[in-house]
């Protein structure tokens, strides 16, 4: 994750007060800095690797700053600033001085431009200050960036570190880089260029696959042959990688159709109410994360915490008032309820597009949720998606263990088998209602801050949803909770492995015969209720 | 009242003409019509708002410096609600029933499609602001936009050259633009040497928002040895998951960029950007461009919609050109006929923003240099590369086989939109 790699060095950089003060220690050197301010992009690379040669580590968090976009100059002065951005409130800090300078506005500075070609020399600069970093953690990443770019003078810098470097994983690290560079190097013996070729087999980095992709068409057998092989070990490791990360995707999607049909299980499933306004309570759910994020710009990383709550109460809320106002009228007819939730579903859109514009709202991702979990260069999964996997099965067994065991619980399901029967037992079948459906929208409404994260929050968010709800719960059983867990989660998997085959337009279409076949066999899902409630 | 509709019948046009006379004689001598048909509502009203206001601000500025031919510029704004054959319907309206003399309008091709029968039927004239497929030259439409070879080719040769790309990613949205933008593509890289197992073609449905496995194969087929990029014709909010899971993959910018030609400054306001950083757009316009005559169109939008953070964007140049075209070419003309108006555009030279001269061809399409930018962390481009000179649109592309050998030349004595330059004759089919 090279946002991470950024990350760590900008934490790096200011965890280090050592750092940050940058002296001017010669004439030529004030010139650089004067040149640096305004240069054409195509000139500044001479001027950050004289910069380098300068001042060596020194210069870090001046790179780190134009690595960042964050490095400024005054257009009066050409002093060079860093812009800082605390808690909403942009400074700009003297690079040299590290005092603040308040009178800078926005008018006042002009950024220094860098593109990706920069970017990419930077990253490099960077690595190669930071292989003398006191962090083992910081040195490995460094090394790895490294790979990308390796030449005679990185070489001869990682070759001193490995004399002196401590750590086993860095060793293991500048080794793999070393035995990258020997493999390339056409004036070395071919049979060191061969067993180097062999150690390259254990490693999974990009760099060195496309190496030996290269390696493969060399013009000295033993090594076409040598990378090959090594070749073919590093491809099977990496399928059964791939392989995870599919089931990964498979599994995240299902979370996410979980999310997005639990609810309507509750009222579709169990109350039997076709519910066309389901996914406008989830799109409800996204908004009021935005509307929570707006009221707390400086706690984004809490702002989901409080989102969850409220977006159950304002979705919740709207259910009930749906159920009493228009559904618990239209009871026993569902043709009609069809008619009027869908209407609902378009009034709920555009009383949104109306307060809120009919543009897409920005929801912030909290730091916490964003980046990925590394576990080796091939496979990494990503945060937000295990976070809301992990989510979506809580609230999954939360709402299994309202309904059996609380009373409610055992009201919803009273009422479910039979509705008269319970009235007599003198069970108030219209609260039962008017809760069971707030519950079902509430339910939605918690899917709309999980599915915040993943989409984009729009008026017409639940639309895109509400089709494959139905599928799902359809598909698991009317009625049945685990029948729409294993629906979720088999139609998500099948979808992912059937998408990198057919294409993503192919593969609903195909998923979407299947399930009219399956419901042709079958016509009450995967788990049909048994038993008189049933009929 | 105006002498538009000659061609339309004349007792239709007589009847109606004197009776309006006696209704409003001093108002209707006085004014020049614009209509205005871009959507005002429904999906695609985020980009479409946009160039109506720029429409009415050229509109209002035109009026400051004393109207046009002695008369005040009356703008006619109707909205289409991006509904198809709703643009069909409200052209009408604005043709015969609203008189105007020119229309400013469209986003989507298959919304030019809708209304080009009409603009054909009752000899109006449209000015079309956006970058679309080409394959296509109406004699009454302008196309003010880029064509493939203004947008497209440019892009895809600044990947060859200077980054020095070998392998090509086609993802698109699955509807007419990417897949004709693509097929020119596909055969343009093949006929640039690039192998078939080197191009990797994926559609996707409007709003798409799940890229897991999508964006794995992309990253699956970067790792074979040779650098890849991602040309993206991915249209709408879809982009945003897309460049998301980019970010999330671990692809920068630097491994695998991603040049778009549906993504400008206006679909990056209001994002967080910074997953985006590096990745390019090609375009024939930048707000970040730094000339006067860009400064001081900045300036006038900000004060028409009294709002210094509106950003601007590609098609409202193309709108910027066309209008002060048209009011070129009706100076030239003396008149606000259709066909006499038709024939001075061709020729009529303007400033565009980019500090150059833009100049309408005679196939009805503009003139402009192409530039290449990298999206910055505050939503604006960074401008990395730009083609020497200006590129002349092409109409008809060289590099499919069905449309290699037309020509669109609406002067005396070919005057036809797509022409036979092997058979040398004229299909007879208008658009």
């Amino acid at each position: 994750m090279k946002y991470l790699i950024v990350l760590c060095c900008f934490l790096h950089v200011f965890l280090q007060p050592a750092h940050a003060a940058l002296e001017i220690e010669s004439h030529r050197e004030a010139d650089l800095y004067t040149e640096l301010a305004g240069a054409k992009l195509n000139k500044m690379i001479p001027i950050l690797v004289e910069l380098e040669t300068l001042k060596g580590e020194q210069i870090l968090p001046l790179f780190t700053l134009l690595m960042a976009g964050n490095l400024y100059y005054v257009k009066a002065d050409k002093a060079l600033v860093g812009k800082a951005n605390e808690q909403g409130a942009t400074s700009y800090k003297s690079v040299f001085t590290q005092e603040e300078r308040p009178e800078l506005g926005k008018k006042d500075v002009k950024k220094v431009r860098v593109n990706n070609k920069l970017r990419s020399h930077l990253r490099t600069a960077i690595a190669r200050i930071q292989l003398t970093s006191t962090s083992p953690v910081v040195r490995e990443k460094a090394v790895r960036t490294l790979l990308a770019k390796l030449d005679p003078k990185t070489i001869v810098l990682l070759a001193d570190r490995y004399a002196i470097e401590p750590h086993r994983e860095v060793k293991n690290a500048i080794k793999l880089a070393l035995a990258l560079y020997t493999a390339t190097q056409t004036q070395q013996s071919i049979s060191d260029r061969v067993m180097a070729i062999e150690t390259l087999s254990t490693s999974l980095e990009n760099q060195v696959r496309n190496t030996l992709v290269q390696l493969t068409q060399d013009t000295h057998q033993p090594i076409a042959l040598a990378a090959q092989k090594s070749l073919t070990q590093i491809e099977q490791r990496a399928q059964r990688f791939a392989l995870v990360d599919k089931l990964f995707f498979g599994l995240s999607l299902g979370s996410v159709l979980l999310l997005a049909s639990i609810g309507l299980a509750i009222t579709f499933g169990v109350m039997g109410v076709i519910n066309m306004a389901h996914g406008e309570m989830i799109m409800l759910g996204a908004y009021t994360t935005y509307v929570v994020q707006l009221m707390m710009p400086n706690y984004i990383d809490y702002s989901l915490i409080v989102a969850i709550p409220a977006a159950f109460v304002v979705s919740g809320l709207m259910g009930i008032l749906v159920e009493r106002l228009v559904i618990c009228r239209l009871h026993g007819r569902p043709l009609e309820t069809l008619l009027a939730t869908f209407g609902i579903s378009l009034i709920l859109q555009q009383l949104v597009r109306t307060v809120f514009s009919p543009l897409n709202r920005q929801v912030s991702t909290p730091s916490w949720m964003s980046g990925s979990w590394e576990i080796n260069p091939v496979l990494s999964l990503t945060l937000n998606r295990l976070y809301i996997l992990a989510f979506s099965l809580a609230i999954f067994f939360l709402l299994v263990m309202i309904l059996k065991k609380t009373s409610l619980g055992l009201n919803v399901r009273a009422v479910a088998q039979n509705r008269a029967m319970a009235k007599v037992m003198g069970v108030k079948t219209h609260r039962v209602d008017a809760l069971t459906f707030g519950l079902g929208s509430g339910i939605a409404g918690i899917a709309g801050v999980a599915l915040s994260q993943l989409t984009n929050v729009g008026p017409n968010l639940g639309q895109a949803y509400i089709i494959d709800s139905f599928m799902v719960v359809v598909f698991g059983g009317v009625g049945n909770l685990l029948g729409t867990l294993v629906a979720a989660f088999s139609l998500g998997i099948g979808t992912k492995f059937l998408e990198p085959i057919t294409g993503a337009v192919l593969a609903s279409i195909i998923v979407l015969v299947f399930i009219i076949l399956f419901i042709q066999k079958r016509p009450k899902g995967l788990f049909p209720q048994k038993g008189r409630a049933a009929e | 009242m105006k002498i538009k509709n000659l061609v339309s019948s004349i007792a239709f046009a007589s009847a109606l003409t004197s009776t309006m006379f006696i209704a409003t004689p001093s108002i209707a001598a006085d004014t020049i019509k614009v209509g205005v048909l871009h959507s005002l509502s429904g999906t695609m009203a985020i980009s479409e708002t946009t160039l109506k206001d720029t429409v009415l601000m050229m509109v209002a500025e035109q009026n400051k410096k004393g109207g046009l031919l002695g008369k005040e510029l009356e703008a006619v704004v109707v909205d289409p609600a991006s509904n198809w054959p709703l643009f069909a319907e409200k052209g009408r309206e604005l043709l015969t029933k609203e008189k105007v003399d020119v229309i400013f309008g469209s986003w989507t091709s298959v919304s030019r499609k809708s209304v080009l029968p009409v603009l054909e039927e009752l000899n109006g004239l449209m000015f079309y602001p956006v970058q679309y497929e080409g394959e296509e030259s109406s004699k009454n439409v302008f196309y003010t936009g880029a064509a493939p070879n203004q947008q497209a080719i440019p892009a895809v040769d600044y990947l060859i050259n200077e980054l020095d790309v070998e392998r090509f990613v086609l993802a698109g949205t699955d509807y007419v633009y990417p897949r004709t933008t693509n097929k020119i593509l596909e055969a343009y890289l093949k006929a640039k040497g690039v192998a078939s197992a080197d191009i990797m073609i994926n559609y996707t449905p409007f709003g798409h928002s799940d890229w897991q496995s999508i964006v794995a194969d992309v990253k699956k087929f970067g790792s074979q040895g040779k650098k890849t990029a991602v040309v993206s014709t991915i249209n709408g909010d879809a982009n945003v998951p897309f460049y998301k899971e980019l970010g999330n993959q671990g692809i920068s910018a630097e491994d695998i960029p991603v040049v778009a030609f549906s993504v400008g400054e206006e679909e990056l306001s209001g994002l967080d950007t910074s997953p985006l950083v590096g990745h390019l757009a090609a375009w024939n316009y930048f707000q970040s461009v730094e000339t006067d005559e860009n400064d001081a169109f900045i300036d006038t939008w900000h004060a028409y919609t009294k709002d210094s953070e509106r950003v601007t964007n590609d098609p409202m140049e193309a709108t910027y050109i066309g209008f002060n075209m048209w009011v070129n070419a009706v100076k030239k003309a003396g008149t606000t006929d259709v066909d006499a108006v038709e024939q001075a555009m061709i020729g009529q030279t303007t400033t565009n923003l980019t500090g150059g001269t833009a100049v309408m061809n005679k196939n009805h399409h503009l003139s402009k240099p192409v530039l290449i930018g990298e999206i910055q962390a505050d939503g604006q481009f960074e401008i990395v590369w730009e083609t020497e000179g200006v590129v002349a649109g092409d109409a008809w592309s060289d590099f499919l086989p069905g449309s290699k050998d037309l020509i669109s030349d609406w002067t005396a004595p070919i005057k036809c939109g797509n022409y036979n330059t092997k058979t040398a004759k004229c299909s007879g089919q208008n658009y």
